[in-house]
């Protein structure tokens, strides 16, 4: 579904990203691990078309979208919840879930199913979004990215800063999304978390890949070598 | 890789040093001219050190303060009326009160900077036009300095014409070279640092211990001292004043006009500026408002494809600098 | 000093500064963007209704609905042309293009139409009055106007908290990065911000233009009093800029009954005095 070719991404003279190559199909699950720096978020902003890659390919479904504006990436069925949650404080938690439906994008996710997978928010619809808990607002972000009916769905950092009961919730939920043939990119700092739900795994180090395979085949040493960068 | 042996931190660099002697030479010729240029020239050149001088005192503002006026011209009118009011009123040698008026707009920007600091961005420039009404209003409405007609400069009757063009002219060629010189050296100081500091980043400035708004007020009055000189010797020149003229928004928009199609941000950019301000005016003389239309679609063009102005994208292009700001490291064998 | 009188004739007047305050509220509150030509666009509307009201023989407010879309079409077109190009963390580049685009306008305004005063033809509507009780009467158009603003106020309220739309604008407004993420194409979104001020101030221009003569050069006045009432009345709430555009209108009125040349004065200092005791403006709100 996405097929990403020897991406190259700079910040003006600073060179972030160095050849990466990506894959991912139809209603797979795969984690994005790495340190701080690592290249995770330059990836996924480039992505999304935040970023313009200076070289490489990004091919969806087929179709180049490397350097395409976001809205109309997101049109084309790439959602992501963004690091941080990112909701917008002048609307209220169910104006910003609906929001996610500017993407114009026809599919099996409605405001009603969003309160189903996500009770609490339906009790607090009508408050502004920043009134919410961390938890809840991270509920309110997938909910946002999920009312754009993504063909991909990419989740920057979801755990941060939540209780693990609530990361707990979060991740019981996360199954239901990917019912129609969805494919989830997972970006974690925690990474037992997420490799528990991965069917594939790469690992970032300062701008490359510097390991990838699926969760059952890599061991403890070689993850750790290959996040922390110890030669 | 062999490490480097040591490192020099200069300023100089081999243009500069051509740029300084450059600016030498015509500094020489520029203060020999009452002996051999004839009126209207002298004339047409204390316009242009005028707004050279403004323009640099903008650019000053606005590319290294961050701060971006549109009123200006309040300071241009105050140092003005202050010129008339101490020699017209208080008996101050006329050619001593140029520095008073200029005095005069500084002590004013005081308290302007104070309520002005308020606003932020575009609200700021639309604060400080605000500014410039007022004052020109109140003046309009202070019958002794002339009121809504204005005045002339009675105090330099007498003087003979010869004497008082040259040193009306000396006056000129040494608030320009002297505010040039000083902005100058004031930028390659340590508060430069601070400044361009503040200029790439106010949030980081502050946390290294920089009093952000403490230096921004210090290159308002100074940019308000210099606007109100200019002003003082621009009717010192002309002997007449009146609130329309001394205040005018025009005085504002030919400064920004000369430092946006020059090159914001750098020593050299006001100076081509000028240059080509003057040429237009006298290629579109003739016609009218036309001439003002056309400075503003040039203005509005040079923004949109080259936002660093002639000497800013030459600058970068080919790291050419005349008047170095910048330390750079040099590696040493 | 009949008070009642001052503050009556000051609170109409306040009308059609809000019209044209509205506009300006409205670009900054979307886009962050200054428009320094706004008084000269406000102008224009105007010239553009007198050659409209004149050419086709129409009543200035007949002529409204087609100067608004002009305007409308106008500002679109210029957000997405010219103006999107310099939006972003700089703000010297759409401070100086809005500036030079002003003094192209005056310019322009002065060659074509010349300097002389120019009044959109009203009718009775320009001389009528209502009496409202205690023997006060007031002009017909000043209230109309008045009612207008309140009118453009309410609608533009609900536009923004009511609909897509407003929605849209507000997402934009909190976070133009994420807003691109959800689809929201920003550049339309700008676009219609700028075009829905332009056809407000297209209203603004062409009511001023009924009550009172108006020339080239009155472009930067506008602004001034756009801006102050803006300020005054707090920014990011639109209702308090209509607040703020009466305050003006009412301190302006006190300023003219003391002499023709404190007016406009007296209005310029309660600004300043606004800025230094509440800067924040006094109805202002975190969210619109």
């Amino acid at each position: 579904m996405l097929e990403v070719n020897e991406l190259r991404v700079f910040y003006g003279d600073f060179q972030a990203l160095f050849g990466i190559d990506f894959h991912i199909e139809a209603g797979q699950t795969v984690s994005i691990i790495g340190a701080n720096g690592a290249g995770k978020s330059t990836f996924l902003k480039t992505l999304c078309g935040q970023l313009r890659p200076r070289s490489g390919s990004v091919l969806f479904e087929g179709r180049p979208i490397g350097g395409r504006p976001p809205s109309a990436i997101a049109s084309q069925g790439i959602s992501m919840v963004p690091e941080g949650r990112r909701l917008f404080p002048s609307l209220s938690v169910e104006e910003n879930i609906l929001s996610g439906g500017f993407s114009g994008r026809n599919g099996p996710w409605t405001l009603e199913r969003v309160y189903r997978l996500f009770p609490a928010l339906r009790l607090h619809r009508n408050a502004p979004a920043m009134t919410l808990s961390g938890g809840q607002q991270q509920m309110a972000a997938i909910g946002r990215a999920l009312m754009a009916n993504p063909r991909l769905l990419i989740c920057d950092e979801i755990s941060l800063g939540l209780a693990p009961a609530v990361i707990k919730d979060i991740y019981a939920a996360l199954p239901q999304l990917l019912q129609e043939g969805v494919a989830l990119i997972l970006v974690e700092q925690d990474v037992n978390t997420a490799l528990s739900v991965s069917d594939y795994a790469y690992c970032f180090m300062h701008g490359r890949v510097s390991l990838q395979g699926q969760p059952g085949a890599l061991s403890k040493t070689a993850i750790s070598d290959a996040y922390f960068g110890i030669q | 890789m062999n490490r480097p042996s040591g490192y020099a931190i200069v300023l100089g660099t081999r243009a500069s040093r051509v740029g300084l002697l450059a600016a030498g030479i015509g500094c020489v010729v520029l203060f020999t001219m009452p002996f051999w240029a004839g009126s209207s020239t002298m004339r047409l050149l204390i316009e242009i050190m005028c707004f050279l001088t403004l323009a640099q005192m903008w650019n000053l503002l606005a590319g290294y303060g961050g701060l971006i006026s549109i009123g200006q011209q309040a300071f241009v009118g105050v140092g003005a009326y202050g010129l008339f009011l101490c020699a017209n009123h208080l008996g101050v040698n006329p050619f001593v009160a140029v520095l008073l008026g200029g005095l005069t707009a500084a002590a004013l920007a005081l308290p302007v900077a104070v309520i002005t600091f308020r606003l932020k961005g575009g609200y700021f420039a639309v604060g400080t036009w605000v500014v410039a009404e007022v004052c020109r209003l109140a003046v309009s409405n202070v019958q002794f300095l002339g009121g809504g007609s204005g005045q002339s400069l009675t105090a330099m009757r007498g003087i003979p014409k010869a004497l008082r063009e040259s040193i009306t002219f000396w006056i000129a060629a040494a608030i320009t070279v002297g505010m040039v010189a000083l902005t100058y050296w004031m930028l390659r100081s340590r508060f430069g640092m601070a400044l361009t500091a503040i200029r790439d980043s106010e949030a980081a400035s502050k946390s290294q211990g920089i009093h952000v708004q403490k230096i921004k007020l210090y290159v308002f009055v100074f940019a308000a001292f210099g606007s109100g000189l200019v002003g003082a010797l621009y009717y010192l020149n002309a002997l007449r004043i009146s609130p329309a003229s001394a205040f005018d928004l025009n005085w504002v928009v030919i400064a920004i006009f000369i430092v946006v199609i020059g090159g914001i941000g750098t020593l050299e950019g006001p100076i081509i500026g000028t240059l080509v301000y003057f040429g237009l005016r006298e290629l579109l003389a003739d016609y009218g408002s036309w001439y003002l239309m056309a400075l503003g679609l040039c203005a509005v063009i040079v923004m949109i494809k080259w936002p660093k102005g002639i000497w800013g994208t030459i600058q970068h292009k080919y790291d050419l600098c005349f008047f170095p700001v910048q330390r750079r490291v040099r590696v040493l064998e | 000093m009949d008070w009642l009188a001052v503050v009556m004739h000051g609170t109409l007047a306040g009308g059609g500064y809000a019209l044209f305050a509205i506009g300006l509220s409205l670009a900054y509150g979307v886009m962050r963007l200054v428009n320094i030509a706004h008084g000269d666009f406000i102008v224009l509307a105007a010239y553009i209704a007198l050659v409209i009201a004149v050419a086709l023989g129409l009543h200035p407010l007949l002529a409204l609905p087609i100067v608004a879309a002009i305007m409308f079409g106008l500002g679109y077109l210029l957000q997405r042309t010219v103006l999107n190009r310099v939006l972003g963390t700089d703000i010297l580049p759409p401070l100086l293009v809005t500036f030079g685009l002003a003094i192209i306008l005056q310019n322009g305004l002065l060659e074509v139409f010349s300097a002389d005063a120019r009044v959109l033809p009203a009718g009775t509507l320009a001389t009528d009055s209502v009496r409202l009780g205690s023997g006060l009467a007031v002009g017909l158009l000043p209230l109309a106007t008045l009612m207008t603003a309140v009118a453009c106020t309410f609608g533009l309220s609900w536009l923004f908290r009511r609909t897509r739309l407003g929605m849209a604008f507000r997402a934009t407004s909190d976070d133009p990065h994420t807003a691109q993420l959800v689809g929201i194409k920003d550049k339309h979104i700008y676009a219609l911000a700028m075009g829905i001020a332009f056809a407000v101030m297209a209203v603004g221009g062409v009511f001023m233009g009924m009550r009172a003569s108006f020339t080239p050069d009155l472009g930067p006045s506008y602004l001034i009093y756009s801006f102050e009432a803006v300020v005054i009345g707090g920014v990011g709430s639109i209702w308090g800029t209509l607040a703020g555009a009466i305050l003006l209108g009412i301190a302006q009125g006190v300023g003219y009954s003391f002499g023709p040349g404190w007016g406009v004065l007296t209005g310029h200092i309660v600004f300043l005095l606004v800025l230094l005791f509440r800067p924040a403006g006094l109805f202002s709100r975190s969210q619109p």
